[in-house]
């Protein structure tokens, strides 16, 4: 790309050099990031992969290893005779399921009546400030609450024991109370942010494309199905991927409601408490390096579908196909 | 000029409040190294505070009570124990690490009075919570002589389920090279002494024993089997056929014979014919404990106890007065300390007193249960790399080898000092007895107890395989899941904590 400004554009190459002066200090400016991004991030995830193929841990004071094992450990992990990370995969998109779709749900609706012009809510900063609570708790806290409110001998039972017998329904020792309270948690942490994000993009939209759906004679639930949620689109799949991405690594709430146990018989432990659980006393780095990077997969993975199926719709997807088409073809031209 | 004035202000409110800190900070010192017995056991954590490198301040002790305070003509145990000199070339910090202030407590009544007065001592706490404290020492131990004299560990103290852990390892030190002669230790509990021996060297040593009792309230035995002499009561739980049919009863009588599914845990596991981890690291489970298995198993689906599990809250609440829950197994510490103060109607935070009429305080008795077994007790062990061994050492044997001490201190705490003559004098003693027991001397039972007691199966994987264990049972009993799949589940919980073990 050099060659062409020595054969005598002195102009361009003059501007570049001033570009270039600059240029310099955008690099300085880096530098921190970078340094720290090399130590603490990169490095470490190059520990991890290294790892991931030896056998390295330590019991009671010994240290064992670090011995070169294949993949021992990836197949430990996926040992279908015992706890295995797609038992995990499943617990954990589960309970991320259970709450997500009542959040997306519930925060589509408060941000669609919040930012309708028509309804004219009033004292939408204390609304706001109420559902977007939840979220400033710390979820240890959060979770400890819950705990003790669902408790056999917690309120929640008080009230159940007196139209049950005296009997308590045990909320902790059966899976789908358990995966439930876990969704609840999340829902309410997490309903607040999402409406105060959806209510960003709906506020993104162009008033006059809704007035003139409007005087076209569409009612309010054609304007939300065929003008607002295709405008919103990409925030809804921004949305849906950091909450997905925060589900698989799922941990400190469903760790703090059942001690760590992922009980009853590991049906809600999740990927990252089974990854504590190794590194917690045997600081097993082999085992822990493996399931780390399964789980950087599996992010990967649901990142990319997401995106690719969801972000762009099918008009854009058939633009883009005919943009690269004709970008090849162009390509192929200028090479003859 | 305001702002002038302003800042002179400020910079005057600042020293005030300085020099008012430190004033408080230096009275609140002196109380605590008065040390006068009881007193300052409460009053001492208010100067040393909850900061992890808080120092206590004992170098201060210089007025030691020299006389007497205890009824009777029995010394005081703090005046048992001799003052404490600095050996030539030792280092005027010493550094413990604990995981509470327990002991902390204890040291700073009973110790701290008597140590030499240029000494700094600094507790290290470190709370045991998801095994904090043992990962805090697995950390810090190994490199202990590489550190700065002042920032070594001179001292740390341990649990049974864990001993094996640091006195197998090279961490702890020969007691003694600290001091400590076969004389000092001829007294104690032959099993305290066990747990702390490796290829017949001693490393660490106790000033307790924990022998296991089951207490039960006399309130129930009297509606359940008519009469709540313990001699009586015992002819009745005498082993695991007869406790279980006392167990019907119980049910008959809307009482749970239990609590909850661990209770009877120690029981069992105590009394096991093999170690959890063989020779080749193959991890064997005992008949005693697929005995607890089904037994505990039964209790549940008969409705024979409570469904709760040790230490949580439900268990607990099933200790407070009123409750409709026969009774618990429970060693020294957990009868005089634990049970006592949750027998209480008004808690002792709340102002409520240890004593007769308070909730159901009195109202308890304990006997012997279907076996013998202990549970729990701590010990101490010098740190490798230590610049203070002798003084280590002294304090060990002011705390854990003095009889008079031994003696002094059980009366004063209830403790049950590790000590076989004293103890034995304290319960042949007919004069005394426990008022949270109805008078009854709950020493003599210790005392047979203890001596059944032997440790010589400890492993360094017990911990971790009695909590994974225990814990991957309680699906079974919740009826989550068949019992192969419970121990499955235990073997895959406890690989995680030890992946060199050998499991099916």
């Amino acid at each position: 790309m050099a060659q062409p400004a020595a054969v005598g554009m002195q102009a361009p190459a003059k501007k570049k050099g001033g570009i270039g002066k600059y240029k310099k200090w955008g690099y300085i400016f880096m530098i921190p990031f970078v340094v720290v991004f090399l130590i603490f991030q990169a490095w470490p995830l190059i520990q991890t992969f290294y790892y991931s193929f030896f056998e390295y841990y330590k019991t009671g004071l010994t240290w064992v290893g670090p011995n070169f094992c294949g993949i021992d450990n990836f197949a430990a992990i996926f040992d279908f005779s015992r706890v295995n990370l797609f038992a995990l995969t499943y617990n954990t998109l589960v309970m991320w399921a259970i709450g997500f779709i009542p959040q997306i749900i519930i925060s589509l609706l408060f941000a669609y009546w919040f930012t309708n012009v028509r309804l004219r809510l009033k004292c939408m900063g204390i609304f706001k400030t109420i559902i977007y609570m939840p979220n400033l708790i710390m979820a240890s806290a959060f979770s400890m609450l819950i705990f003790s409110l669902f408790s056999d001998i917690g309120p929640i039972n008080e009230i159940i024991k007196t139209f049950n017998n005296g009997e308590p329904f045990r909320f902790l020792s059966n899976t789908w109370s358990t995966m439930g309270l876990v969704g609840l948690m999340n829902f309410m942490m997490w309903f607040g942010n999402t409406t105060i994000l959806l209510m960003a993009a709906m506020m993104g939209i162009n008033e006059s494309v809704i007035e003139a759906a409007e005087i076209d004679g569409a009612g309010s639930g054609q304007i939300f199905w065929k003008i607002t949620l295709p405008l919103i689109r990409p925030i809804l799949v921004y949305v849906l991927i950091t909450s997905l991405i925060g589900g698989l690594q799922m941990f400190d709430v469903p760790q703090i409601l059942t001690g760590g146990m992922g009980s009853p018989n590991n049906t809600t432990l999740t990927l990252i408490m089974y990854l504590n659980n190794n590194i917690g006393t045997s600081r097993n780095y082999g085992i822990a390096g493996a399931i780390s990077i399964v789980v950087f997969i599996i992010c990967a993975a649901l990142s990319l579908v997401v995106y690719y199926g969801f972000a762009q719709d099918k008009t854009t997807r058939e633009a883009n196909k005919r943009a690269k088409a004709a970008l090849k073809a162009e390509r192929a031209r200028r090479g003859q | 000029m305001k702002k002038r004035i302003l800042a002179a202000l400020l910079a005057s409110a600042t020293l005030i409040s300085m020099a008012g800190c430190s004033s408080t900070q230096s009275t609140s010192s002196t109380t605590s190294s008065a040390g006068d017995g009881q007193s300052s056991a409460t009053e001492a954590p208010a100067n040393s505070g909850d900061a992890t490198e808080a120092p206590a301040e004992s170098g201060d002790a210089t007025e030691a009570p020299t006389e007497s305070e205890a009824p009777g003509e029995d010394k005081a145990a703090v005046d048992c124990v001799d003052d404490i000199t600095l050996a030539d070339g030792e280092g005027k910090v010493l550094n413990i690490a604990v995981w509470n202030d327990d002991w902390k407590k204890q040291f700073e009544q009973y110790i701290a009075p008597h140590m030499p007065k240029d000494v700094t001592v600094n507790f290290r706490i470190t709370e045991n919570k998801e095994n904090a404290y043992q990962n805090k020492l697995d950390n810090d131990l190994p490199e202990n002589e590489s550190k700065s004299a002042d920032e070594k560990i001179d001292m740390f103290l341990f649990e049974a389920d864990y001993a094996t852990k640091y006195v197998a390892s090279d961490v702890t030190l020969d007691v003694k090279e600290l001091g400590l002669t076969d004389d000092d230790v001829k007294d104690m509990y032959q099993y305290t002494k066990d747990v702390c021996t490796v290829d017949g060297v001693l490393k660490g040593v106790s000033w307790q024993a924990t022998p296991g009792l089951f207490a039960y309230r006399r309130e129930a035995a009297k509606e359940i089997l008519g009469t709540d002499d313990p001699d009586a009561v015992q002819a009745e739980l005498s082993d695991w056929t007869k406790f279980e049919a006392v167990a019907a009863k119980a049910k008959e009588k809307g009482y749970k014979m239990l609590s909850g599914y661990d209770d009877s845990y120690r029981v069992f596991s105590n009394n096991v014919s093999k170690p959890w981890v063989d020779e080749n690291k193959n991890v064997q489970i005992d008949d005693q404990l697929m005995a607890w298995v089904d037994q505990t198993k039964k209790y549940t689906d008969e409705g024979y106890n409570n469904k709760t599990s040790l230490w949580d809250d439900a268990w607990t609440k099933d200790q407070t007065p009123g409750q409709k829950v026969f009774g618990f197994f429970y060693s020294t510490w957990g009868i005089n300390f634990t049970l006592a103060g949750n027998s209480l109607k008004t808690p002792e935070k709340e102002g409520g007193k240890l004593e007769v009429g308070n909730g159901e305080y009195g109202q308890w008795a304990a006997c012997y249960g279907p076996a013998s077994y202990f549970w729990g007790g701590t010990w101490m062990a010098a740190a490798k790399g230590t610049d203070n061994p002798k003084l280590v050492g002294s304090i060990m044997k002011a705390f854990c080898c003095d009889p008079d001490f031994a003696k002094a201190f059980a009366k004063e705490t209830q403790d049950y000092a590790n000590n076989v003559p004293m103890m034995k004098e304290l319960a042949d003693d007919p004069d005394y007895g426990s008022t949270f027991l109805g008078g009854q001397n709950h020493y003599a039972l210790f005392f047979n107890v203890a001596d059944k007691i032997s440790m010589d199966k400890c492993t360094i994987y017990d911990q971790a395989c009695n909590e994974q264990f225990q814990g991957a049972f309680k699906d079974y009993f919740d009826g989550k899941v068949d019992k192969d799949t419970a121990l499955a589940n235990f073997y895959t919980k406890v690989k995680e904590k030890h992946p060199d073990l050998v499991t099916p």
